[in-house]
């Protein structure tokens, strides 16, 4: 029913998603732990750059980055130098982008789960003299399991969505960089509605049923702090 | 109070019903986009009537106008789009022309880059080459025709970048994400562009010929200003400008 370049688009979306959600669990994890614990006047400047995205037209993160990821751009230049590869139109470019973009959908879940922790389990791990990385891993994390669930499951979900921002900085290239939604677009542009259908009838359908159980964990999995 | 009231409602009413000057809604394939301004400036400073442009790739325009788009005249990029609207019923027979001829033309802002022809593409700087998509844009299909005539398409294809119309192929060069790209003449001689003569300008027997054809489209068919615009299409001024854009002209 799929054809091979709706098939190599989906794998590729796939791909994307999952290297994004790992970067951005990576990445989001201090950022989230560092607004829900300091104090700092910068945390309220911190919060609104990392909501960025949930309001921009992507057309301004594409128009950014299309700048920035040129080979004599800010990103794009010292890529050029390191790797000897153009940044621009590859599959990292569009983890880059897809990260910036997906940002708040990870630390906001992990920010609100760090904050119903609170500060308590961990002077208590102090207090038995873990490290603070110790403490943060055996007791903070599994606490926060719901919002680490919540962020990786949001985080792939609007990945796999992203549209705006790979339409331009993307280039369409199948296998590198023509996602599932620019598909989409290519098919309804020529008409094809059977595959237009076929791919955006399975993307309702996995995006409803993701968000499905993000909402079903959030009922059955209260937090668990005393 | 009340007169304060029926004052609002009587400049509202003037402000939609001005005396003669009325609207005309176009849509434009993005090659065209640039001498299109200044030919609606000319249109609007002796008509009155004023010109709202909407810009896509020609496949685009065609899917919008197919499922109710309100315009009312289509400058496309190619001849076959309007023929369909034409056999669908959405556009009027008789009222297509060829308004222009367009140019193909290889193009880097990097003057070093542009050596003997097609044979730029051979360099090895060359990691990207930007065209638009051949199935939805008149200009990709013309480059990929070239390409594949000369037995290049196979070297090039994993250094093809495909804007989604020529619109974005050209800004994919212009911005320096690829180093050249397949693009409109008109696009290059916009005088905007500070690169005009980095070019190559693509012999036309290496591609089916670039005839772009208007049409008045059925909701512009009642719509005496729509009518104007066409036949201001083909008059000296709009001519002038559509050769000064690099495109060719019929009869």
């Amino acid at each position: 029913m799929l054809s091979y370049d709706d098939l190599q688009a989906l794998w590729l979306t796939l791909q994307l998603a999952t290297v994004t959600v790992c970067v951005l669990l990576i990445v989001g994890t201090p950022i989230a732990w560092w607004l829900a614990h300091s104090r700092s006047k910068l945390q309220t400047i911190v919060e609104a750059v990392v909501a960025l995205p949930l309001v921009l037209p992507p057309t301004v993160l594409g128009f950014y980055l299309l700048i920035a990821m040129s080979p004599q751009g800010i990103i794009g230049s010292p890529w050029l130098q390191f790797t000897d590869a153009t940044l621009s139109f590859s599959f990292t470019a569009l983890v880059i982008a897809s990260t910036l973009y997906s940002l708040p959908f990870v630390v906001q879940p992990l920010q609100t789960s760090f904050e119903a922790v609170g500060s308590m389990p961990l002077e208590t791990a102090s207090m038995l003299r873990a490290s603070p990385v110790d403490a943060f891993i055996s007791v903070a994390s599994p606490l926060a399991l719901r919002g680490y669930i919540t962020a990786t499951v949001l985080g792939f979900a609007h990945t796999l969505g992203e549209f705006g921002v790979v339409l331009m900085v993307g280039g369409s290239i199948p296998g590198k960089t023509k996602v599932l939604s620019i598909s989409i677009y290519d098919h309804v542009e020529t008409l094809e509605y059977a595959q237009a259908h076929t791919l955006s009838g399975g993307l309702l359908l996995f995006s409803f049923i993701t968000l499905l159980i993000v909402y079903t964990i959030n009922r059955r999995l209260p937090i668990r702090v005393a | 109070m009340y007169i304060k009231w029926y004052g609002h409602i009587v400049w509202l009413l003037v402000a939609i019903t001005p005396c003669h000057a009325a609207e005309v809604t176009i849509a434009v394939a993005s090659n065209f986009r640039v001498p299109m301004e200044v030919i609606a400036d000319a249109f609007t400073a002796q008509t009155k009537h004023h010109v709202t442009i909407s810009t896509a790739s020609t496949g685009k325009l065609y899917a919008q106008i197919t499922h109710g788009a309100p315009f009312e005249v289509l400058l496309a990029a190619d001849t076959r789009h309007p023929q369909l609207l034409i056999d669908k019923g959405v556009a009027v027979e008789g009222s297509v022309f060829t308004y222009a001829v367009g140019r193909l033309t290889l193009w880097s802002p990097n003057p070093t880059l542009m050596i003997d022809g097609l044979n730029a593409l051979r360099q090895d700087g060359i990691r990207h080459v930007a065209m638009a998509n051949p199935k939805t844009a008149p200009y990709g299909q013309a480059a990929y025709e070239v390409l594949n005539s000369k037995g290049l398409w196979p070297l090039l294809q994993h250094r093809i970048v495909q804007g989604e119309n020529i619109g974005q192929a050209f800004q994919f060069v212009a911005s320096g994400n690829a180093e050249i790209g397949f693009v409109a003449l008109s696009q290059v001689l916009n005088p905007r562009n500070l690169h005009p003569d980095n070019r190559w300008d693509v012999p036309q027997h290496l591609h089916a010929p670039l005839e772009q054809n208007a049409v008045l489209l059925r909701k512009g068919q009642s719509h005496e200003p729509a009518k104007t615009f066409l036949r201001f299409l083909r008059e000296p001024f709009a001519r002038q400008v559509i050769h000064r854009f690099g495109y060719g002209l019929r009869g």
